[in-house]
């Protein structure tokens, strides 16, 4: 039982990640129809912020005050990077969405080869504070207390979310482009801004995702290829949830997070049997779009 | 016009093909052309590169009659292409099969996955068939990487035993020439499949559905049998590739054969020679595979190393620079090689309108 109280608790950490990685995605393809291939590459670039903030700060500022800047960092520059894709490449293509695609396909391999080029293709440690490397102990149960934090950052991402895309006014204009974007345009609002608003809040979010993976799940460690490893669940929750929800893809990142660990504790520890937690997200993909092709949430296609 | 001019491609592909063929008989040197211990035309390296770059064309012009031709963005060409090396290699390596017997396998093996795969993935349109074929190609990285039952051997990557096979196949060096001869004829068998079906019937119902597929059911026109055809036929295609890659390089490795990288590859080589055009597929992944190779050799060079590293880091990258290139063509040439080389054809089988009607759907 305190096992499975324990594995339900990382479950849900890593379905907090699954969450900030997919949301973004979600939006921008309900918004734009952009499969954005580079989302990956921004939580790869949201890591490595991290990573430059924490190692070239004096350390004289202490390790809680620099892993909370590197977070900070890593979220700024997965936005930053996401504004600028958008601006540069996105913009010249708009109505083209397989050209959009294709050119987020080319940005992200030329970019991580950039990466592999300036910082190596072996993986860096980011220095961490000790409290982090610890588990609490409650009720019997010793938790980590890396989890907390993605479980605390997903929830307050989604919080904040649902606060901008329910009460401000961008948000209002979003959440009417991803329902009928002709519509908006037609009654005289600008949507190019929201577009460049959607990828850079898509942005941010995975540049958080990117941080939060590598200090909760990889042992602190940061390289290249991590967000495109990561991309591909990403995907799987936001097919699952339904393309362009946001209540969808919380729901459907905390079941692929869930089963995820459940299935690669009780049956991945059998020989041959070690990569069960990732091919079970892909079957249970392969379910829903058979029972439910528009995804959990997904509106009519 | 339009005789005319394809009469000139016939002869230019002729040409090529004549030359390619009497290849591993010319000793001449060649330097620039090919980087470091490859500037002998016929050396083994040389032809080596040759046959990856034939496998890969034939590959790519499978893949572009489904998306080219089709307009079917698979993002799972990969696990055919896996399917094809690993099937193959474990029937000869594991259970020592003659050739024949593992030929069939591998290929019934391909046909049932891409019918039955097709048939849950041709279910849903557009973005939601790249990513669901993309989920599917990824749980197979993951179950050969997870070295089932002993099969694949993992990470370690599994080698080729030869010794179920005919002498001249050996992975004796002496033999490279016939092995890159069995890769220029995977190129033209899988060319001319290609150029058969999209000269067809069947083949003008595939532009058809790129172009408008409910027009095309309203005429009574059913496209799920002409998506799946096209879906199957480019995915025994991408199998053949599978087994002449394990042929030619002899070791299967899952983050090489297996991984989404793979995919991409084949995707940018046909965007960037012109989809939709069969010979820009070929030339496309020629182009790409020989700077893959050469940018490889050249970052290594001493007169390289000198230069400063803002200038050294991103040049000696060939993924940077591939990408880089790709970017490029995307914005500035959609049409890819094709329409730089070909400007006013007609309109049916040329590059660029036929990868802005792609451009138009969605």
């Amino acid at each position: 039982m305190n096992i499975f109280l324990v594995l339900t608790f990382s479950g849900v950490a890593l379905g907090a990640i699954y969450f900030l990685a997919a949301s973004g995605l979600s939006l921008i393809y309900g918004l734009m129809d952009v499969l954005n291939f580079a989302h990956g590459l921004f939580m790869t670039l949201g890591a490595y912020a991290g990573y430059e903030v924490a190692t070239r700060l004096p350390s004289s500022l202490g390790a809680p005050t620099l892993i909370i800047l590197a977070i900070i960092g890593a979220t700024l520059g997965g936005g930053l990077a996401a504004g600028i894709t958008e601006l540069i490449l996105i913009r010249p293509l708009y109505g083209k969405p397989i050209s959009q695609i294709l050119i987020t396909i080319g940005l992200d391999l030329a970019v991580v080869g950039l990466l592999m080029g300036g910082f190596g293709s072996t993986a860096l440690q980011i220095p961490v504070p000790l409290w982090l490397i610890e588990p609490t102990h409650i009720g019997g149960l010793y938790l980590p207390n890396a989890n907390f934090l993605a479980i605390g950052g997903g929830a307050v991402v989604l919080a904040g979310l649902e606060w901008f895309l329910s009460r401000t006014r961008y948000g209002i204009i979003i959440r009417a482009g991803v329902e009928n974007r002709e519509m908006v345009r037609a009654l005289g609002i600008d949507v190019g801004r929201a577009f460049t608003l959607v990828f850079v809040i898509g942005g941010a979010m995975a540049g958080l995702a990117g941080m939060l993976y590598s200090i909760v799940f990889s042992g602190d460690l940061v390289s290249p290829s991590q967000g495109d490893s990561l991309l591909i669940f990403a995907f799987i929750v936001v097919v699952i949830g339904g393309l362009g929800s946001i209540r969808g893809s919380a729901v459907a990142a905390l079941v692929v997070g869930l089963l995820q660990e459940y299935t690669s504790f009780y049956i991945g520890g059998h020989s041959g049997w070690a990569q069960i937690g990732d091919l079970s997200t892909v079957l249970l993909l392969a379910v829903v779009l058979e029972i439910r092709p528009r995804g959990l949430f997904g509106r009519v296609a | 016009m339009r005789w005319r001019s394809r009469r000139i491609g016939v002869l230019v592909g002729g040409a090529f093909l004549a030359l390619f063929i009497v290849v591993p008989f010319i000793g001449a040197h060649v330097p620039w052309v090919l980087p470091g211990t490859l500037d002998v035309v016929n050396s083994t390296g040389t032809l080596e590169v040759l046959a990856l770059c034939f496998m890969f064309a034939g590959v790519a012009v499978g893949y572009d009659m489904m998306f080219g031709y089709t307009g079917l963005m698979s993002l799972g060409p990969v696990l055919f292409f896996a399917t094809g090396t690993y099937v193959f290699d474990i029937a000869l390596t594991r259970w020592e099969w003659a050739l024949w017997p593992a030929l069939l396998l591998t290929f019934g093996v391909s046909l049932a996955l891409a019918v039955v795969l097709g048939a849950v993935a041709l279910r849903v349109h557009g973005i939601a068939f790249a990513m669901v074929t993309l989920a599917f190609a990824q749980a197979f990285y993951f179950l050969v990487e997870s070295n089932p039952h002993n099969l694949t051997a993992g990470d370690t990557g599994l080698s080729l035993s030869y010794t179920r096979l005919p002498s001249f196949l050996s992975g004796a060096v002496s033999n490279t020439r016939n092995l890159y001869w069995i890769a220029l004829a995977f190129l033209v068998i899988a060319y001319a499949i290609v150029w058969l079906v999209t000269e067809s019937v069947t083949g003008h119902v595939f532009v058809a559905i790129r172009e408008n597929e409910r027009r095309l059911e309203v005429l009574g026109v059913r496209p799920f049998r002409f998506k799946m055809v096209s879906f199957v036929v480019s995915s025994l295609i991408a199998t053949g590739g599978g087994i002449v890659y394990i042929l030619v390089i002899g070791t299967a490795v899952p983050s090489v054969v297996a991984s989404t990288t793979v995919t991409l590859s084949i995707l940018i080589m046909v965007v960037l020679g012109g989809a939709g055009t069969r010979w820009g597929a070929v030339v496309g992944a020629m182009v790409y595979i020989y700077l893959q190779q050469y940018l490889d050799k050249v970052g290594a060079e001493p007169s390289f190393t000198r230069l400063p590293a803002v200038l050294r880091v991103p040049l000696s990258e060939p993924q940077f620079l591939l990408g880089a290139i790709f970017v490029l063509f995307v914005l500035f040439a959609p049409g890819g090689i094709a329409s730089l080389v070909v400007r006013h054809r007609s309109r049916r089988t040329l590059g660029a309108p036929a990868l802005s009607s792609l451009i138009r759907k969605v």
